[in-house]
């Protein structure tokens, strides 16, 4: 038996975007574009691995790995080799995939950077190589039942960068703030767009002390790594618990049950037989490119969290919020000046736009909202023609709906009533129904309460409160005589 | 490491498991035999001194060879046509797992 409340559980990562700012492939001129394009159109004799055809790198990807190396702290190599990666597999023509790699007299593009998550975490990161994305199997029916794989080889030859951690990662929760920290660092570098599908996926080794270390392969997004880690963390509590031994072995997270499950992995490190591509010269790297780079470098996430800090006066943690999805700091900032209040505006983002989109699992990108809409919407409450509570309810609707808050509101009767006399009417009704709840607020103040949340509900939530109030206690006055 | 080093039948086997490829009983004996053979010349290298010599890891002495990221549209139809099985426009493969 083992207590395993306290055990120390260790996380290292090794995280694959997607370089999606580039147009072309990896080591040919094929089309990158391939979300949207029909299987086996982007192909050609290198990414397929022809007899005679010669990959040529993509420049670009050099230089947005330099800008990632530069901006997760890391050495840059003064020269990096490509290496192969030996295995029979259907995702990759060539049964290889070019990679980078660090024993075998391997260099990788840039090694030993940090990423600080909190004020005393930092993950270390050990290395960052390129490589070539594998192309697509899909399966008829399922995995098990399937005669055939079929093949798309759009994808074979995408550039990636992986980035590698030390297993400084000590919960899922934290592994879950570092990739939103890396997502926001490529999204501001414009290398890698997270909202992309596919364009962001992990693999995790995890081990808990006492325990030997498990490898979980194909989380294919970002937001399932926690619920991946979880299960298997769990997974591996439950086996030393019960006096089982843990086996070091490859998993695979199946999204769908939300398991992992074993992989009859036969594959070790060695076998993959890594030696240097032939086919392509080495890298070499120079000081002025480096330079050339970092003057080039864009705003980065820690820049942009103090300069929406000190140009909107709005708080850290609003800050540290909108900067995680760059796409919420724009919008943020696209609303912010045309309004005059950027603090509630913050406030309103971080809050209810970001717990709805959460509800909804979708991207802001995919939600329909305008800018402008939002600022409208919150004019409107500023202006009382609705309150704050039916303004949570508009933004709902505005969301799902994509009209125009002035629109919804005319529709669905939202409009707050200041009618005092149609409002009078109501509170009659209310005092002639519930005459104990009137005795009771004649006797105590606080029971008054009561008659006003009874003349909100019946308005469904519209009454003026002022007046609301205004009027409940009018009345009150003239029953007590 | 010792001049006698033997290549087993057993990672004869596992080799040709990663190369998938199917060999007999006595191909294996064969093959272990002559791989031997190979690994003993090759280990002549480690007669030679490479201290303080950097690693090669390209024979020509060229560095930097790259492109400009420019997509290209190309015709696929001419790949597709050696592809030797197919189902629409997906190239159909052994199932493997
Ligand atoms: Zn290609």
């Amino acid at each position: 038996m083992v207590e395993t409340t306290e055990l120390k559980v260790k996380i290292g990562l090794e995280v694959h975007c997607q370089l999606t700012n580039l147009k072309s492939k990896l080591f040919c001129s094929c089309s990158s574009d391939y979300r949207q394009s029909p299987p086996n159109t982007h192909v050609c004799p290198v990414c397929m691995g022809t007899p005679g055809s010669l990959p040529v790198l993509n420049r670009k990807a050099v230089e947005d790995a330099i800008l990632i190396a530069l901006a997760l702290n890391m050495q840059i190599s003064n020269k990096t080799i490509f290496y192969r990666k030996n295995y029979f597999y259907p995702d990759m023509p060539k049964n290889f995939q070019i990679s980078q790699y660090d024993r075998a007299g391997g260099i990788p593009i840039a090694k030993n950077g940090s990423k600080k998550l909190e004020v005393e975490k930092i993950v270390h990161i050990s290395r960052l190589q390129i490589e070539e994305d594998p192309g697509k199997i899909s399966y008829e029916g399922t995995i098990e039942t399937s005669k055939s794989a079929f093949v798309d080889y759009n994808r074979a030859g995408i550039a990636l960068v992986e980035i590698v951690t030390e297993p400084d990662i000590n919960s899922p929760k934290e592994a879950r703030i570092f990739l939103q920290k890396i997502r926001s660092i490529m999204e501001h570098l414009g290398v890698s767009s997270g909202e992309l599908e596919g364009s962001m996926r992990c693999d995790a080794n995890i081990s808990i002390q006492g325990g030997t270390r498990v490898e979980v392969k194909n989380i294919s997004s970002f937001k399932e790594v926690e619920r991946a880690l979880n299960f298997e963390i769990t997974r591996q509590k439950n086996l030393l618990r019960t006096g089982h031994r843990i086996g070091q072995e490859t998993r695979h997270w199946d999204e769908a049950r939300r398991v992992t499950i074993s992989l009859r992995v036969k594959e070790e490190e060695e076998d993959y037989r890594y030696f240097p591509e032939a086919d392509l010269v080495p890298l070499s790297i120079s000081e002025e490119e480096i330079e050339r780079q970092k003057n080039s470098m864009p705003e980065l996430p820690e820049g942009h969290m103090q300069r929406l800090m000190t140009q909107y006066d709005i708080s850290r943690q609003n800050a540290m919020t909108l900067i995680d999805n760059k796409a919420l700091a724009e919008f943020f900032e696209e609303s912010a000046v045309n309004y005059s209040h950027p603090d509630l505006l913050g406030n309103w983002i971080v809050g209810d736009l970001l717990s709805y989109l959460y509800e909804m699992d979708i991207e802001l990108k995919d939600a329909k909202l305008m800018p402008r809409d939002l600022v409208k919407m919150l004019e409107l409450i500023d202006d009382g023609t609705i309150s704050g509570k039916i303004g949570k309810e508009l933004l709902k609707e505005m969301l799902i709906s994509g009209k125009s808050p002035d629109e919804i509101i005319n529709q669905k009767e939202m409009r707050r009533i200041s009618d005092s006399e149609y409002l009078n009417q109501l509170t009659e009704e209310i005092f002639s129904s519930n005459p104990q709840a009137v005795k009771d607020a004649i006797k105590d103040p606080k029971a008054v309460r009561f008659l006003i949340g009874q003349l909100m509900k019946k308005t469904g939530g519209k009454a003026d409160p002022q007046l609301a109030n205004n009027l409940v206690n009018e009345k009150l006055k003239t029953s007590k005589t | 490491m010792s001049e006698d080093k033997k290549i087993t039948k057993e990672q004869v086997k596992h080799l040709a498991w990663l190369a998938r490829i199917k060999i007999t009983d006595s191909e294996e004996s064969k093959y272990a035999e002559e791989m031997g053979e190979i690994l003993k010349y090759f280990r002549k290298l480690d007669e030679v001194d490479t201290e303080g010599v950097e690693p090669t890891h390209h024979v020509v002495d060229v560095v930097n060879v790259m492109r400009e990221d420019e997509p290209e549209i190309k015709p696929a139809e001419n790949i597709l046509k050696i592809v030797p099985a197919k189902k629409d426009r997906f190239i159909k493969a052994p199932r493997i797992v």
